[in-house]
């Protein structure tokens, strides 16, 4: 038999048997999650299917992130009818502020290695930093997770992605996630996996491979997975089980030149209208947010905080931050960076998606400007058809709330 | 569900997102009518008004890409369109749409305009447009798909079934 690739070898343990691309099979599903969008209706679902308990409540993830605190009494009711199944059921509720959904997963160590997770958010992606088969679905999908414990899929294709060289100084694991969307584009994966390796990746923390991770679904992967060569956890983890065989088989192959990257800049509508940042130079700049799943981790703020030490946003201009987790926010608070951020004139939003699905909070006005830390830049993505999105590093994004205007954060240095 | 029935064509073009299906601020709802008043809204405000009961959404590639909300499709059906056809799907809005019970036709060749007169045939796998006369064929489906989407969703599916099958894939 062939090699396997890690999306094969992964399913293979969770079908019971083993399964290659383009089989159809059913698998035991490890976890399942949901937010404040998905899981009012999820939780219909699983009651008009019958259901009462989920299989494992307490691999059942609740979280209230996306509309949080709730801006309205329809809201809050939604956030109620979660807490009130959390209570029935004994499936695990992250309330107001904890975080993003994504981020507490991780966090408090609630994804591992070689599961497969299921979430009803697309971005469940992200768990492939630490080698997960972990993928958005809706939530009657989600429901029949919850009532059965299994699911059924088409096993992927995958994508071979090496990104050779060391990064520069200056140029961030974002900066690698927009350059990947935008040489695979949009659509350049659906239906299939896509694993991300490469000398580049080695050095790289668990937060920046959840930053790389996070993009997959930007080019429609099932799942993204980033080869563990250089992960550290903490606690032991079966590399192979998470590493492709020498000789599995790829639909694709592709490199990028890491060595050679600039700062990238996604431009709106299209997470994949990717370019240098050269190109983009004196683009004139309202809003600035640091946050979300991609972004909001304590290693973004710090890069925010080196460039805004000491200085002041452009008159004109508003700085959003919001920490992906309390606990982000808690450790920034205590080694100073809030205070450095607030200083230089930002304002803080609970901990949560905040403006990134504009639900509520920090809405752009017609014809405006954002630079974000975000992955989605669609129209109206924002909460405002008319605004304007451009997703960047969170150091491009610190440079442009200095400047007024897209700059290079290098130039701001000296 | 019936599995043949003929609707007047919208037509659309590529990389239609979630977003603009419904946008993330309606999304907040178990109203299901307060959906389908905003559904398209930021691709074309005038759809609303366009849109006649059993009406057929035509569309080019990769529709329904970015999030996961089923609201998108569910937004669609409560609106009254009866079937969305497209050069191909996002991988979770084609899934969604099955797993409700709205019925997605990927037709790689599709040629239709506006106001043109399709006819649907889900058993068969077949797109008629009766005003170009013309006949396509639809990708092939996963017999599981095609057994959630007769029974009318998957909450009927499973209600009957209980769980997957593996047999029955
Ligand atoms: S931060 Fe944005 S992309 Fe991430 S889960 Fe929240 S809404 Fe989705």
């Amino acid at each position: 038999m062939a090699g396997m690739t890690v999306a094969e070898k992964i399913l293979s343990r969770h079908a019971g048997r083993p399964v290659a691309a383009d089989e159809l099979t059913v698998i035991d599903v490890d976890a399942a999650m949901m937010s404040d969008t998905t899981a009012p209706l999820a939780i219909k679902a699983f009651r008009e299917m019958g259901g009462t308990k989920p299989w494992n409540p307490e691999r059942t993830f609740l979280v209230i992130d996306h509309a949080s605190p709730a801006p309205n009494e329809r809201i809050a009711r939604l956030h109620d009818i979660m807490r009130e199944f959390s209570r029935e059921t004994g499936a695990v509720l992250y309330d107001v502020g904890e975080g993003i959904c994504h981020q507490l997963m991780i966090e408090d160590d609630r994804v591992r290695p070689g599961e497969a997770f299921f979430g009803a958010d697309s971005h469940t992606c992200t768990y492939g930093a630490l080698g997960a088969f972990a993928t958005g679905v809706g939530s009657t999908d989600l429901a029949a997770v919850m009532l059965t414990g299994k699911t059924w899929l088409k096993v992927p294709r995958t994508i071979r992605l090496e990104i050779t060289g060391r990064i520069r100084p200056g140029v961030e694991a974002k900066d690698l996630a927009l350059a990947m969307v935008g040489k695979l584009g949009f659509a350049g994966a659906t239906y299939q996996a896509v694993e991300i390796c490469g000398e580049a990746l080695v050095p790289m923390s668990l937060d920046e491979r959840m930053t790389i991770a996070n993009l997959g679904i930007e080019m429609g992967a099932k799942a993204a997975l980033v080869h563990p060569e250089g992960l550290e956890l903490p606690y032991d983890f079966d590399a192979s089980a998470i590493s492709p065989d020498p000789d599995a088989s790829y639909v694709r192959e592709l490199t990028i030149d890491g060595a050679a990257l600039r700062p990238q800049i996604s431009k709106p509508p299209r997470p994949d209208a990717t370019v240098d940042i050269d190109e983009l130079i004196g683009t004139k700049v309202d809003v600035a947010f640091i946050g979300t799943c991609v972004n909001g981790r304590l290693r973004d703020l710090h890069a925010a905080a080196r460039i805004l030490e000491g200085k002041r946003v452009a008159p004109g201009v508003r700085l959003m931050v919001s920490a992906a987790s309390q606990k982000v926010f808690l450790a920034a608070a205590k080694d100073g960076t809030l205070a450095t951020l607030t200083a230089a004139g930002a304002t803080f939003l609970p901990s949560g998606c905040g403006p990134c699905v504009g639900t509520h909070l920090g809405v752009p006005g017609d014809g405006e400007v954002v630079v974000s830390t975000a992955n989605r830049n669609f129209r109206g993505r924002m909460g405002n058809p008319e605004a304007l999105v451009y997703l960047a590093s969170p150091s491009v994004v610190a440079a442009a709330a200095v400047a007024g205007e897209i700059v290079d954060p290098a130039d701001l240095e000296d | 569900m019936e599995s043949r029935f003929t609707g007047r064509a919208h037509v659309y073009g590529d990389d239609i997102d979630t977003d603009r299906i419904i946008a993330g601020k309606y999304t907040k709802t178990l109203n299901l009518q307060d959906l389908a008043d905003h559904v398209l809204e930021d691709l074309d405000i005038d759809f609303r008004s366009k849109l006649t009961k059993g009406d057929v959404l035509v569309a080019g590639t990769n529709f329904g890409c970015g999030s996961s909300r089923e609201q998108a499709p569910l937004a669609l059906k409560v609106a009254g369109v009866s079937a969305v056809v497209a050069k191909y799907f996002a991988r979770i809005f084609f899934r969604n749409a099955i797993n409700i019970g709205l019925p997605v036709l990927e037709v790689p060749d599709l040629e239709a305009d506006s106001g043109d007169e399709v006819e649907i045939d889900l058993k068969a796998g077949v797109v008629k447009n009766l005003t170009k006369h013309t006949e396509y064929r639809a990708s092939a489906m996963p017999q599981v798909m095609i057994d959630i989407l007769d029974q009318g969703g998957l909450v009927a599916y499973l209600k009957k079934n209980g769980t997957y099958d593996a047999s029955a894939l």
